[in-house]
């Protein structure tokens, strides 16, 4: 899989990385640049970042144990179609307005694909 | 309006925690095993247990010891609950059985004592000495006893119990609500700023209001406050009077809110306008950073823990982390889920640096629910995010209930915040 370079991986922080050296991960990898490719480097890191928020309210990983609705098993088109009509006021909620509000377009793909690429590694 | 924040400014940031992290890994720590990495975490709440968990489920090799002193920890949220005969004891328990167990979190029942910044140690009231690479200090907050007069340890654990750390204080509170005579007022008096759960103690004036309402319908809540507004107020406001019409009164610092010393013998509390009488009194004392943190050099001159706010690393010590109510975390409210949504950045953090990766920008969000009675919750949100003045809430997002809420949504909040209690407490100690 390409792994995505994304915008905010900026050359000085490339060498930031460097400085920390050491790697505990279990890697199948030779190859030093790809050794940290672990899991969650699949998707945009950011995106799990984002997503770390959600489970508070929905559950671990968005499975939830209470009356608030989970998400797990969910498709990224699902998801990113929700929460874009929670941000635009399209769909009714309680606070998942408020919340949705708080992402960019961008940030939203991202929290989608990293709760759909979870569904996929379970259904594997 | 803050200024953009510029990939610049990050990896200025990132740069001071890499170089924090370059000490940790080659600074004298010995590692459990050669190349096993070795996380201590100090503090079973909302922000350590978080921090714990998250750790293991994000890199299982990493080896996470948490300490913390308490087998049985009650939780604050939901404490009101309990005061309001809603919830019991049981509810708001939660254990570390299943870090244990499960997520394979060392768990030791024990009091951190001394942290040792140089060396990488922690040590334990019961003797022992634990090495770390990195540590996570999430010790919430102690009480200021002695900024009233009258007031002490003694005296809450007796006579006016604050019951704002949740357990035996919880429990104390409740039952003489319980044994309270019909017709005698309870007194509640909030801190200053900052507290813990800033809308904490006008939803126990919401919950102790109903409890009365039904039980003994002579007496009344009298909230002395020494602020002039408070968290919610407006929604507060609206609630009381719909639900309760005078039985709550909340007196404002500047109207004789205020409260100067306490006398406990004659259950009175003297205030700027005389003395006020109460079957019950509940004192919130003002509050200070949990005494670890603060015996560890972690505080700044504001007396709380200055942090990097992409890892929260102290900005003081390398290699520690402080989160929860003891840092300084910009705009984010001390709150329990505000301390879980720092733990959870904070072990995504440690995750990628001991990985050898860079730590992704933070994103960080706060929900708080609030009781005003069983079936009218009301509450308000933030996300937060990285800017060059800190931690900001976002501006269009997060917010309040509306003021105009319908009672369909006033009653579907309710049911969110049992369904949030249930999914928080899951997502920490499950």
């Amino acid at each position: 899989m390409v792994k995505k370079i994304t915008s905010w991986l900026s050359v000085g922080i490339i060498s930031a990385a460097a400085l920390v050296g050491c790697n505990s991960q279990p890697s199948g990898t030779q190859e030093p640049s790809q050794q940290s490719a672990a899991e969650s480097e699949e998707v945009d890191p950011r995106g799990q970042i984002l997503a770390l928020s959600c489970a508070s309210c929905h559950g671990t990983d968005g499975k939830s144990v209470g009356i608030i609705p989970g998400f797990h098993g969910k498709s990224a088109s699902y998801l990113k179609a929700a929460l874009m009509e929670f941000k635009n006021d399209e769909r009714y909620s309680t606070v998942m307005g408020r919340h949705a509000k708080g992402y960019t377009d961008e940030e939203i793909v991202l929290i989608a694909e990293y709760f759909g690429s979870l569904s996929q590694q379970n259904s594997k | 309006m803050s200024q953009k924040f510029t990939r610049r400014d990050f990896s200025k940031l990132v740069m001071a925690g890499a170089a924090g992290s370059t000490l940790s890994l080659f600074g004298g720590a010995k590692p459990l095993f050669a190349n096993q990495k070795h996380v201590v975490v100090v503090g079973g709440g909302f922000g350590g247990a978080s921090a714990a968990k998250y750790i293991k489920k994000l890199d299982s090799s990493i080896a996470v010891t948490l300490v913390e002193p308490l087998t049985t920890y009650y939780t604050c949220p939901f404490s009101n609950w309990v005061l309001g005969g809603l919830k019991e004891m049981k509810d708001i328990a939660q254990t570390y059985d299943v870090l244990k167990n499960t997520h394979g979190v060392e768990v030791i029942h024990d009091t951190a004592t001394e942290i040792d910044a140089a060396n990488h140690s922690v040590t334990l009231k019961g003797g022992k000495v634990l090495k770390y690479d990195r540590l996570v200090v999430s010790p919430g907050i102690d009480f200021d006893y002695d900024a009233i007069e009258g007031y002490s340890e003694e005296v809450a654990n007796t006579v006016m119990p604050h019951a704002y750390k949740a357990g035996p204080q919880t429990e104390l509170l409740a039952k003489q609500l319980q044994e309270m005579k019909d017709g005698d007022n309870v007194i509640i008096c909030p801190p200053g700023n900052p507290f813990r759960c800033p809308p904490g103690p006008y939803e126990r004036a919401s919950l102790v209001a109903n409890y009365l309402k039904k039980n003994k319908p002579n007496s009344k809540v009298i909230i002395l406050d020494t602020k002039e507004k408070f968290s919610k107020q407006g929604l507060f406001t609206k609630g009381w009077e719909r639900l309760y019409g005078d039985l709550i009164e909340w007196r404002a610092g500047s109207a004789g809110g205020k409260i100067v010393s306490v006398d406990p013998a004659n259950m009175t509390v003297q205030t700027a306008n005389g003395p006020v009488k109460g079957g019950v009194i509940n004192v919130i004392p003002p509050q200070k950073v949990g005494k670890i943190a603060l015996d560890a050099g972690l505080t700044n001159e504001s007396g709380w823990c200055p942090v990097n706010p992409i890892t929260f690393e102290s900005t003081i010590h390398p290699g520690i982390h402080v989160i929860g109510d003891a840092s300084i975390a910009g705009a984010m409210p001390k709150s329990g889920f505000a301390a879980s949504s720092q733990g959870k950045v904070t072990a995504a953090s440690i995750v990628r640096l001991m990985q050898g990766m860079v730590p992704a920008p933070p994103s960080l969000v706060n929900t708080c629910y609030s009781l005003v009675g069983p079936g009218y919750g009301i509450s308000v949100a933030a996300v937060y995010k990285l800017t060059s003045d800190g931690i900001v809430s976002i501006k269009g997002a997060g917010g309040l209930t509306p003021m105009d809420a319908d009672d369909d949504q006033l009653s579907e909040e309710a049911t969110y915040a049992r369904g949030w209690y249930n999914n928080i407490a899951q997502d920490i100690w499950g």
